[in-house]
């Protein structure tokens, strides 16, 4: 069974008077534990695709089954409860909460979720340490490097062990040896069974995936799968 | 999200701005204080004057010459406008009527006191021995006028307790002459300190027998009689009385005037407690005011933390969760500003106190209720809006803003 399953996907956005097609008729399907990257040039609908992956938009017309379920038919309470329990966000500009220590960024989640805050102090102790973060946890965002800002953010984005990881453009605000050791860290994510799908316009980036699926005005033009 | 992490996430959320924060809480803390002093000025107004007023005695009622004309045209002015006066023997009828306890006829004047070589000026009362019952004072030394008729003037005289350390110092004035007027008197009583009442205060007062006081002012009308009734119940029926004997004895003519200390006493209480509502509801505009500043506050905050607020959406919040949060902010900077400005309200009554210790300023317990409830209901109704804006807010659009 595959854990994404999109057929007929269609998003439309009313800009102005003119009615943009960000996404027409998708049909794809990810399977467990499988690392996609989503490529195309600006406005290629990529973006829209992994916002509508991460229950944060929905289609027009088709349907979205997330691990056998049609998650589009879900509550808005349902869809975060989704979005809380099985989905990861890592976005390019961090969106770490610039007044929470790194500590309590990474419990975000948790705190949402209503977790018990001693099993959460010790599950971000646990992260922090994987994160190599221990000695940053009381540091504000400004007080971290760029490296450090998308660490906390992937321990943020894992620290609920979602099945699914969402990246976009995890490197773009990072230079090369950042971006390298950040890949790494999501790439080790996905040996673990983490399904990982990585948006991104950079070609070598999206070369290190075992899938590459391309996009173009809202299509999906090419799916190419590595051995 | 439970309680305790809503809470945390609030407070962190309204510190990370603390001039935000702190202008708002200001703005709230200056409403609240605001009708917690106001309401202290006039209740304590309120309870200045009833004091004043019971400190006579909630069953006394007061016979004043001349007639405060409330009956419209009374033939009787046709005939003469002179008052007839009021008079020792008035007084001593008035023993007689039914519902009369005590009568202490008053005449009041300045004169002076001379003893061992030091000269004073001073008020002096002339009454009788039920005077020290009827008005409530308390004697600190010796006795007070001894019981004889009212006609019958003795030389002796009680003094206040400011006139009595003036003169005599630590020294014990019971038995010593002083010389008031043209007259030589003896020192029978002094009055305990701080007796009160009608605006003035008994420390530097002479008390003497009426008759004593008449012959010195060469004078037989009286100011004031005072009537002691036998319960506050009956001071109505009694006032109907008094007024029927007085008229009878001046020739049919309606001539005095009688009022009960209970009836002023409560329209003093009634209008001095509307104006206290009066003022408690000019100060609550300014919570008002405060109410349209935590919204105006929160959507600016709203505004400000978009992204964030799309990044809660992203990390599982619910609606819900994202409303408590804001609410609760608005609810916290509410209550913050209301608990400060109920200290600073009541500092601000204390110092009155401190300044003019006769004024009770106190803040009425409803009033400080009340100004807290409503710090904490405004902030609570103006903070809906911007907590529902912020929970309706698109994920993706939030977290495309940088």
């Amino acid at each position: 069974m595959s854990l994404i399953e999109l057929s007929g996907i269609d998003r439309t956005f009313q800009l102005g008077d003119s009615e943009v097609h960000a996404l027409r008729n998708i049909d794809l399907g990810i399977a467990p534990g499988e690392y996609a990257a989503v490529m195309g040039p600006s406005g290629s609908g990529k973006s829209t695709l992994l916002n509508l992956l991460g229950l944060l938009d929905r289609p027009d017309a088709g349907t979205y089954q997330l691990e056998g379920r049609d998650v589009n038919t879900l509550s808005p309470d349902e869809q975060a409860r989704v979005r809380s329990e099985r989905i990861g966000f890592v976005f390019q500009s961090f969106h770490l909460v610039p007044r929470l220590t790194a500590a309590e960024n990474i419990a975000l989640p948790m705190m949402l979720a209503g977790i018990a805050p001693t099993e959460r102090s010790s599950r971000v102790a646990q992260a922090l340490k994987d994160y190599g973060l221990t000695d940053r946890s009381g540091h504000r965002p400004d007080q971290l490097s760029g490296g450090q800002r998308q660490r906390v953010a992937i321990a943020r984005a894992t620290v609920m062990h979602p099945a699914l990881l969402l990246a976009d453009e995890p490197t773009g605000n990072l230079d090369r040896a950042t971006g390298e050791e950040v890949m790494r860290l999501l790439e080790e994510l996905n040996s673990q069974g983490v399904t990982l799908v990585v948006v991104t316009h950079d070609q070598a980036l999206g070369a290190r995936a075992h899938r590459q699926i391309a996009m173009l005005d809202g299509a999906i033009a090419s799916d190419t799968t590595s051995a | 999200m439970n309680v305790t992490d809503t809470l945390n996430f609030a407070r962190t959320a309204a510190s990370g701005t603390p001039l935000r924060t702190g202008l708002l809480i200001l703005a709230m803390s200056i409403g609240v204080a605001a009708v917690v002093m106001l309401t202290a000025l006039g209740d304590g107004a309120r309870g200045y004057v009833v004091e004043e007023f019971s400190s006579l005695g909630s069953n006394l009622i007061i016979v004043l010459p001349g007639r405060s004309e409330t009956r419209g045209f009374n033939p009787g002015n046709l005939v003469t406008s002179t008052v007839r006066d009021l008079t020792v023997e008035d007084a001593e009828a008035l023993l007689r009527v039914p519902g009369v306890v005590r009568v202490a006829p008053v005449i009041i004047g300045t004169t002076e006191i001379n003893a061992r070589g030091k000269l004073r000026e001073t008020m002096l009362v002339g009454s009788s021995s039920d005077f020290i019952k009827v008005r409530h004072l308390k004697l600190a030394q010796g006795r007070f006028l001894s019981r004889d008729a009212l006609g019958h003037g003795s030389a002796e005289v009680v003094l206040g307790a400011l006139i009595s350390s003036e003169l005599f110092g630590t020294e014990n004035p019971l038995g010593k002459t002083v010389r008031i007027g043209d007259r030589r008197l003896r020192v029978v009583g002094v009055l305990t300190e701080g007796g009160r009442g009608m605006g003035m205060t008994t420390n530097d007062l002479l008390i003497m027998p009426v008759a004593t006081a008449q012959a010195m002012f060469n004078s037989n009308t009286l100011f004031r009689i005072l009537i002691e009734t036998r319960s506050r119940a009956t001071v109505e029926s009694t006032k109907a009385a008094v007024l029927k004997s007085i008229t009878a004895r001046h020739d049919g003519e309606e001539d005095v005037t009688v009022i009960s200390q209970d009836a002023v006493l409560q329209t003093f209480d009634k209008i001095l407690g509307v104006l206290t509502l009066g003022v408690a509801g000019i100060a609550a505009i300014s919570l008002g005011v405060a109410g349209i500043l935590v919204m105006n506050v929160m959507l600016v905050s709203v505004t400000q933390r978009t992204a964030e607020i799309g990044l809660l959406k992203a990390l599982g919040a619910t609606a819900r969760a994202i409303r408590a949060a804001f609410l609760t902010e608005a609810a916290m900077l509410s209550l913050v500003g209301a608990v400060i400005g109920v200290a600073l309200g009541e500092s601000g009554a204390a110092m009155l106190r401190h300044l003019y210790p006769t004024f009770p300023a106190y803040p009425p317990s409803w009033a400080i209720l009340a100004g807290v409830g409503t710090a904490l209901a405004t902030g609570l109704v103006f903070g809906v809006m911007p907590a529902r804006k912020a929970a309706q807010l698109d994920p993706v659009q939030a977290l495309s803003k940088r």
